[in-house]
Order: C-alpha cells, then structure tokens, then sequence
C-alpha cells in the first residue's frame, strides 16, 4: 500500500510542559467557593435553625434536651444517608419508611412465634430487607421503569402486608412484647442501648449515625465505589460505556438501604419491645427531604453524605425544638415544608451567586 | 479488579507493536440485519495501525451499525469480524475495550458533572491498599491524568472542575487522550467534529493526528469530507448499508470524495427539481457526467 499524497496533518501537536496553566480561569476566593459546596448551604442553614430554637425555647439550652435532639436527628439521620446515596445514584425509594416497619415486624414475629433466640428473628429480617432492596432494584434494572413506580408499588405492596399478616399472626395491629426472649439484652444494647456523657444520657443511634456517616463519606470520596455512585446518577449511559458495572451499582444501593431499613428496624423494635405494623408512612418522604435539603440532587449525580447530616439535624431540631418552645407539635408538618422549600431556594441562589463565571 | 499493576495502561503498544502490514480490525463482507431491515451488508473495512480509516456516510447509510458492531455493542448478522486475523463475535463493550478496541462515543462517554480525572479514570479506577481500606489512589491518578492530557497537547488548569465545564473540543479531546492511555490499539471516533465550530474541529483533528503518531489505527466516521481528508489515509463511503466507495488516498481526489459523499448522482436528479422551481439558479450546479467518480478505483488523480 502506497500512499502518495501524503494527510494534511501529520505531525501531533507539541506536548507543552513549558505552558503551566491556559490561563483561562481565575481562582474564586475561597469563601465563594466553599459557599458553592451544598453541604455547607446546610451547615449554615442547621446552625440558623439552632440558634433560632436556642433563642425562642430555653429548654433546648439543656445538655439532655440537645441529646434528645441528637438522637430523634440519629433516627431520621441513619436512614437518610442510604437514601442520599441511592439519590446520588440517581433513584430514590419509596418504600424506605414502611421497609423499617416491615424489617421489626419480620425479626419480632419470627423470634416470637418460633420461640426463638431474637438474633434468628434480627438475621432473617436483614435477610429480607436486603431481598427487599434487591427486588427494588432488580425490577427497576430489568424494566427500566422509573423508580418512582416501581418503589411505589413496594411502598403499598409493604404497607398492606404489614398490616395483614401482622394482624393474621397475631391477632392484633401490634406484635408481642419480645423483651423477655432469649439474646434480647445483647441485641438492645447494640441497637437500642444509651451510655452517660458527662452526665447526659446519650442513645447508641447518635454514635452509629455518626459512624456511619464517616464511613459513607469515605466510600463516597475515596473508594471505586464510590466513584460509581456518582457516575450512574450523572450519567448512567455514558458510565456503562466506560465500563462501570451500572446494574451492581443500582441494586446494591438499593440493598444498601434495605440495610438502612433494616438497622432502624430493629433500633425501634429494641426500644419499644413490639412494632405497631401501620406506622413508618410518610417517614420515606421525611428521608428523601432530610437528602434533598442536605445538598443531594434529586435527579442524582451530586450529593454528598455528611450534607444529609446536617439535614436530619434540622429535623431533629425543629421536631423537639417546636416541643420544647411549648408549641403545638402539630405545626412541625407545616415548618418542614417551609423548611425544606427554604433550603432547596437558599441552595439554588447560593449556589448561582457562586459559581457564576 | 484494577489496579495500578493489572490494568491495561500504557505497556500494550509497546507489546503488541504489530507488522505494519498487518490489519488488527478486519471486516470482510461484514452485514448486520434488524429484523427484516438490512442496516448493512457486504462491508470490507481493514483497520492498520498508524493509519487513519475513514467512514463516511448520509445519514442512515449505516455508519452507526458499523461503529456498533465493531464497538462490541451489536453483534454482526453475516460475514466475517477479525480481530488480528482471529474471527471473534462481541458480546459487550467491555469485551472490545479488552482487545484494545475503544470508542469516543458522540456523547463522549462522560459524566459532566464529575471532576476531569474522575472522568478520566472512570471505571478503571486506580486503587491502593488491601481491601478493606482499598481506596483511590487519587495523587498518582491526578497526576497522569495531567501528564497524559499534556502530552496530547491539552493543559488544564483544574482537574478538579467538573468536565461539563470544558469546551466540545477540550471534552473530545480529553475522551481520546483516555482511549490512548487505556491502552487502545484501535480509536474508533464517532462524527467527533459533527458538533464542533471550525477551530474546535482543527483541534480535534490534530488529536486524531497524534493519536494516528502513536501507532493506533483510528476509524474517523464523519459525513465532513474535509475534515476526513484532512487526516485520512483510507476512505470508504457507505450508502444505503453498502460500500459504495473503498479507496486509499492515493486513488481518491477531495473532490471525488465529496461528490460521494453528497451523493452524486442524487444530486443531480435534484438539480433537475430544482430547475422546475423558479428562482433557483441551477446553472453553476454539476451535471450527472461531471459527478461520476471511479467507484473503489485504482487510477488515482489527485
């Protein structure tokens, strides 16, 4: 093969390590830039709602009152960064609330009903919120379907069986008391246990909350993974061409909240003794803002895990906030909406004024 | 699975250095049907390395079949695929990319929201440490990504921002420098000018040129026959899910090419409409003669 007329450009342009930088863009100051980090939008907005219960309810200024507010932050908390990762994953999840009730319902009636030792009950109800999760995530990868639709279905699949095989196993809308079983001690003080501080009794939730917050960071930042995560939110096509296992990547992190599910399951189950099957409605939506307001974009690709951190603390806060200022609990509805409107706004404009170019 | 000792990095080329005469992609009356639709048939394409192939086509004529089958996306429905002389029948992208065959999507393969390394290292992601702490390896991959950006002639201020940010061109580029560094021996680049405006184009043909220095064979689809004649060294022109042209630049003038690509002949019938609509000058427009170029050919004009 000859070749005669020789291609117009031949010759690949020079490497330039004489050139340090394109000289095109200019470094913001670091206070803009640490503005356009979502995770601090919410920092500053948790501390404003702080400051506001510290002025206006006196109560909260007491050490046992901020460690009840850590702890209702903790429960709220937990569960918010497996729904923040799977919403920087791109999806969210529907069935994350009545999938905490389905997970204590499953360990309590198992145990019980078989006499067993309450750790059998704990296993197979990991085992089923991870088929929970797996489920999820399997039908959403295998039809395409949003997962709107298809954790919707979940949601009301799980509510309806809550209530129905409860009340056709026990007879009753709750389960059995499970305090006196064998192993219940050890599994409460894993789950459910407090230790003193100084003189305030602090809940076991607020360390795992914490714990497991450093290690989502961690895997979010710092690990393949993580990695992944934010590449099927931002681009699920593209990621696949690369070669990023996107379907592993889903399902897991749907499993991931099964998990999530799973340990404030039995958090409630060990706290109480028995599950009433009808609650965790709503909680899901609770979950999803306490995300949205800590930084993560709903339609994935971005986010951050210690964001959903400070936005389960906002909730927490204004929960027992609006108790101890002596209002009426029944506006604490109301101040989340405001509140998480407030946020996402406040978000938004802070975010233009400080990227803008 | 990756890490910084088993990936494919860098030591391929080197390896696998091949005989120049050698096609490491080879199509041989290659087809592909949907159904009852032929999207393509009878296609001959060899890939060498060194040596830029291109592909040119109207829309629909089957361009992004090709790419497809090549790509490991689809799979063909007749003829024959080689790969260094050995048929072979890809199941997935990944498969493709693990006989060195990569491809610069239209698209890009990006995600614009992720920082420029992130990018560049996505799904092959260097790690360090045993497996419970097994973590990015974030400095090394910071760091060749911007030396292997550099040597491809891209200098970035930040990896860091995020790759939405970059121009069309600088994101092209920075898609082709991975392919390189990721050890690929065949670039398959689809339209990576379709969106660009003139200087943009220019740039991304100069990393076609380095890429093309660097002994990859590169498979350039474009329906630009400037830009394809700018760079190529093979030409074949697809119509209707056929070659209609297979041609090494010795045998084929720009002119002839573009007349193939607009399609010559159609043209001209259109001229013919045109002349029926008042208003339209058709005079200076060519005749069917005048657009006849020797189809695959040897005697060469320019």
């Amino acid at each position: 093969m000859t070749r005669q007329a020789e291609p117009a450009v031949t010759s690949p342009p020079a490497p330039g390590p004489g050139k340090e930088s394109d000289g095109r863009t200019r470094q913001r100051p670091l206070a803009l830039r640490l503005l356009a980090r979502p995770e601090v939008g919410v920092f500053l907005g948790a501390v404003a709602v702080l400051i506001f219960f510290l002025i206006t309810a006196p109560a909260v200024r007491d050490g046992s009152s901020m460690a009840n507010i850590l702890y209702q932050s903790s429960t709220i908390g937990i569960m918010a960064l497996p729904v923040a990762l799977l919403m920087i994953g791109g999806e969210f999840d529907l069935s994350a609330g009545v999938a905490v009730i389905t997970s204590a319902l499953t360990a309590s009636m198992t145990a019980y009903q078989l006499s067993m030792n309450v750790w059998v009950g704990v296993i197979v109800a990991l085992i089923v919120s991870l088929a929970i999760g797996l489920f999820n995530g399997w039908l959403l990868v295998k039809t395409g379907l949003p997962s709107f639709l298809v954790t919707l279905g979940t949601f009301l699949i799980l509510q309806g069986v809550n209530l129905a095989v409860t009340k056709s196993i026990t007879g009753n809308v709750a389960t059995d008391d499970i305090s006196d079983m064998d192993g219940f001690d050890q599994a409460k003080a894993l789950f459910a246990s407090s230790f003193e501080v100084g003189g305030v009794n602090v809940k076991i939730t607020v360390v795992w909350w914490l714990v497991f917050a450093a290690i989502a960071t961690w895997v979010l930042l710092r690990t393949k993974y993580g990695n992944w995560i934010f590449a099927v939110g931002g681009n699920k096509d593209s990621s696949r061409a690369v070669g990023v296992p996107v379907t592993f990547t889903k399902i897991s992190l749907f499993m991931l909240v099964g998990f999530g599910a799973w340990f404030v399951g039995m958090h409630q189950l060990f706290s109480f003794n028995t599950v009433q099957s009808g609650e965790g409605v709503g909680q899901e939506l609770i979950y999803i803002a306490a995300a949205v307001i800590g930084g993560c974009l709903l339609t994935g690709g971005a986010g951050s895990a210690i964001g959903p951190v400070f936005g389960a603390f906002m909730f927490g806060m204004v929960q027992q906030g609006i108790v101890y200022a002596g209002w009426n609990p029944d506006w604490f509805k109301a101040f989340l909406g405001v509140m998480l409107l407030g946020a996402v706004l406040i978000n938004l404009w802070v975010q233009r004024t400080a990227t803008r170019r | 699975m990756t890490t910084e000792k088993t990936g494919t990095h860098g030591a391929i080329l080197q390896d696998k250095a091949p005989e120049k005469d050698a096609a490491i992609v080879e199509l041989r009356g290659a087809g592909k049907s949907y159904g009852n639709i032929r999207a393509l048939h009878g296609v001959d394409l060899k890939v060498f390395p060194s040596q830029v192939t291109c592909v040119l086509g109207d829309n629909g004529a089957g361009k992004s079949t090709l790419i497809k089958i090549i790509s490991g996306l689809h799979q063909h429905t007749e003829g024959e695929f080689l790969v260094d002389g050995a048929p072979v029948r890809f199941s997935t992208p990944r498969e493709a990319l693990d006989a060195g065959i990569a491809t610069v999507y239209q698209d890009l393969a990006v995600v614009p929201l992720m920082p420029v390394w992130r990018n560049f290292f996505l799904g092959s992601e260097m790690t360090k440490g045993p497996w419970p702490i097994r973590r990015l390896d974030i400095e090394k991959m910071k760091k060749t990504a911007d030396h292997e950006l550099r040597e491809m002639g891209i200098v970035l201020d930040d990896l860091e921002q995020p790759i939405g940010t970059l121009s069309g061109g600088q994101r092209q580029c920075v898609a082709i420098a991975r392919a390189v560094y990721f050890g690929a021996r065949v670039l398959i680049l689809d339209e990576p000018t379709a969106a660009l405006g003139v200087k943009q184009s220019g740039v991304v043909l100069k990393y076609i040129a380095a890429a093309r220095e660097k002994g990859l064979g590169v498979i350039f689809i474009t329906h630009n026959p400037h830009h394809a004649y700018m760079v190529g060294d093979h030409f074949s022109v697809l119509r209707l899910g056929t070659m209609e042209l297979n041609a090494s630049r010795s045998e084929v003038s720009l002119e002839e090419l573009t007349n193939h690509m607009a399609g010559g002949t159609e043209l001209a019938a259109l001229k013919h409409e045109l002349s029926q609509v008042r208003g339209v000058d058709v005079e200076e427009l060519p005749e069917e003669e005048d657009l006849t170029a020797p189809v695959a050919s040897t005697e060469g004009k320019s």
